[in-house]
């Protein structure tokens, strides 16, 4: 009993580990901008499908952990800059609803360019079996995902409290206006959050590629469960996304323990709980939506 | 008369018989069939296979001028796995384009929807679909008929193949909706008339990406068989996390149903020594001379073989065709008395029948292995088969049983 538990803690805290990657992006991109991305679904399986090409052409599945993300946080680039843009200063809507109509444009436009049939990415041969965990076998490829995600978060962590440009980005989150009458150009900033938050998601899609399978809707409940995440750990909030993707991780792999029916449904219970109690998030600020 | 002269003259005259005869044909309304499908979505590898069979169907009919002079159209539309879209676009089908006939239908709740519309609107419904109630009260009607097997033939077919071969106990994990519920429950019969243990199941959401959380538990129990009943991309993904935990090398995996379009997509190495029931596989070609002609029809106009679903398609649209024919009339009570006055067909895998009672499909299937890496034939030469189980009536349930007095 124990044991099993054990497995089923570690399993959670990979399911948790892909939530958090998805879920940054998204926090990041509405604290700063106050937008909600609805095509985050369809970058985290671009990224899914950029990695089985890239490996496909190169054979290696380590530089299409590379270059996969970057390829989807160019497209992220180019988004905010052309589509996102012109939308700052009006109702929240408006980008919500772009987004939304992008995620069914790139879902239709992977279906045209590399058929509805799905694809299978397989792990690289290194990372292929499993380990004893003590507990019981634990597939290596999952414990990778863990390290590299512990990895990004770390990195981007430095990233944000110990430079300038992370500097220039907590603060034009907190008050944009004072920071742009410090003289900051705050869109090329935004350009940049929009590429990073981009960039994760597809980091995720190409880690998730190998566990799961890849087909062109991969990312529409995904994108949903995320924003569960953003919701649970406040809006806007990095260190909420975090905490609240580890907890949902566990909410779903526990419940599946104890009763598979409800796993699904828990993760809106702790949802609905967590926004009874706590209307603005575990980590939220109040007034961010308004 | 010389014999130039003979051919010049029957060319003309077939000329002004012959044409005439075609310019009616075209003038004719096609005859226009249905056919809804999950083009989109986890099911869509199966979905492009029985695409496929239906146009290759309608291509060899016309081929030969049609049905009673009549063109045949297929016209296909994407129910993405949802009843309320699925019965939505059947009702567009026969309302707006005119479709006297379905033939279609993939996920088993899915197709429940399109039934409920062919009823209302009095079109004949050929199910491609593996479903136990389509062909039972309440939900049947004597113009629903069932191409495809269904659960509780698969799964007591399968199952007991699997108890008898494989080991006897065995967990079960299960997509929550009808077709994975049919299949649980009667595989949980089949193990308990066969003596054997269930471990436990696990129902998960139909269509999840995520199996690990259902695994440490399974793996606990250790039980000699584990029984997936996870379709479509499901079944990719599931095979992948199973093999990832090392599961494989700790049991057995069995499934009521292999589908050489996701054998494909997750490969060889993913389904190696997985054993499962499947209703026709081209290789099939070598011992039945109606499986070459359709794998040989697929072959030239696809550059591959027939799937499995597709054969059901291709046969479901050459029935319409064949009751059209053998009824003179494209109403479906007409064409549905002529199906059941001669029963017996054969476009693909060697005898079926329409049963009287319930208008189901009766036909052998086999038990195949997956062949794994390096005993592969081609892209697709998969399987081996490792067992024939010739069609009878009594593995699926009775009329009576099926409220069919």
């Amino acid at each position: 009993m124990l044991t099993a538990l054990a497995a089923q803690l570690f399993t959670g805290l990979v399911l948790g580990m892909i939530f958090v990657l998805l879920a940054i992006g998204l926090s990041l991109i509405f604290g700063l901008m106050t937008v909600v991305n609805f095509s985050h679904g369809s970058f985290y399986m671009l990224g899914a499908y950029l990695g089985f090409f890239v490996v496909g052409y190169t054979k290696n599945f380590w530089l299409a952990l590379l270059i996969a993300p970057l390829l989807v946080g160019v497209l992220g680039l180019g988004v905010e800059r052309f589509l996102i843009r012109p939308l700052y200063g009006r109702s929240i809507d408006d980008p919500l609803l772009l987004t939304f109509g992008l995620s069914a444009v790139i879902i239709e436009v992977v279906r045209l360019t590399w058929g509805k049939i799905g694809l299978s990415l397989d792990p690289p041969r290194a990372l292929t079996g499993a380990v004893n965990l003590g507990f019981g076998m634990f597939p290596t490829y999952r414990l990778f995902v863990i390290v590299i995600t512990a990895l990004v978060l770390v990195g981007l962590w430095l990233f944000l409290e110990r430079t300038n440009v992370g500097l220039v980005i907590r603060g034009g989150s907190r008050d944009p206006l004072m920071v742009r009458a410090l003289g900051i150009d705050l869109r090329r900033v935004w350009l940049l959050v929009f590429g990073i938050g981009s960039a994760l998601a597809g980091l995720a899609g190409i880690l998730a590629g190998p566990m799961r399978s890849v087909y062109a809707e991969m990312g529409v409940t995904t994108v949903i469960e995320s924003f569960v995440v953003v919701v649970v750990g406040g809006m806007g909030s990095l260190p909420g996304a975090i905490v609240a993707g580890l907890l949902i991780g566990q909410v779903v792999s526990v419940t599946t323990f104890f009763a598979p029916k409800l796993a699904e449904i828990n993760v809106f219970l702790v949802m609905a709980l967590v926004l009874l109690l706590r209307p603005s998030g575990l980590f939220g600020e109040a007034g961010l939506m308004e | 008369m010389n014999r130039r002269a003979f051919l010049a003259t029957s060319a003309a005259a077939a000329a002004t018989v012959g044409f005439p005869a075609i310019g009616r044909a075209q003038s004719k309304e096609p005859l226009r069939i249905g056919c809804p499908l999950p083009l989109t979505g986890p099911f869509a590898a199966l979905a492009a296979d029985m695409q496929r069979g239906a146009v290759l169907a309608a291509d060899e009919l016309n081929a030969k001028g049609g049905v009673m002079g009549r063109k045949v159209e297929v016209l296909f539309r994407d129910d993405q796995l949802k009843p309320a879209i699925g019965a939505q676009r059947t009702k567009e089908l026969i309302e707006n384009e005119r479709v006297q006939f379905i033939v279609g239908g993939l996920a088993a709740h899915v197709q429940m929807a399109i039934n409920e519309q062919t009823k209302k609107s009095k079109v004949l419904f050929i199910s491609t679909s593996q479903s136990d109630e389509i062909s039972a009260k309440p939900d049947t009607s004597p113009i629903t008929f069932h191409e495809a097997l269904n659960p509780t033939i698969t799964s007591r077919v399968v199952g007991t193949w699997v108890a008898q071969n494989l080991g006897k106990k065995w967990w079960i994990i299960y997509a929550d909706y009808a077709w994975g519920k049919q299949n649980n429950a009667v595989l949980t019969e089949v193990l308990k008339k066969q003596g054997g243990t269930l471990l436990g199941t696990t129902p998960y959401p139909l269509g999840s990406a995520e199996f690990s959380a259902h695994l440490p538990k399974i793996q606990a129990a250790k039980p000699e068989v584990l029984m997936n009943v996870a379709p479509g991309a499901d079944n990719v993904a599931l095979h992948k996390q199973v093999i990832s935990y090392g599961m494989k090398k700790e049991m057995k995996i069995a499934q009521p149903l292999h589908w050489i379009s996701y054998l494909k997509e997750g490969g060889a190495e993913l389904y190696q020594d997985v054993y499962g029931g499947i209703n026709w596989y081209w290789e099939l070609q070598d011992q039945i001379p109606s499986a070459k002609k359709f794998v040989e029809g697929s072959m030239k106009k696809y550059g591959l073989p027939p799937g499995d679903y597709a054969a059901y398609s291709y046969s479901g649209v050459l029935e319409v065709a064949r009751g059209v024919e053998l009824a003179k009339s494209t109403e479906a009570d007409a064409v549905a008395n002529a199906l059941r006055k001669s029963p017996t067909y054969d476009h693909f895998k060697g005898k079926q029948w329409w049963r009287a009672c319930d208008n189901k499909s009766f036909q052998d299937m086999w038990i195949g292995r997956g062949r794994g890496p390096g005993q592969t034939k081609g892209d697709w030469g998969l399987l081996d088969l490792v067992a024939k189980v010739s069609a009878n009536e009594e593995y699926d349930r009775t009329c009576a049983e099926k409220g069919h007095a």
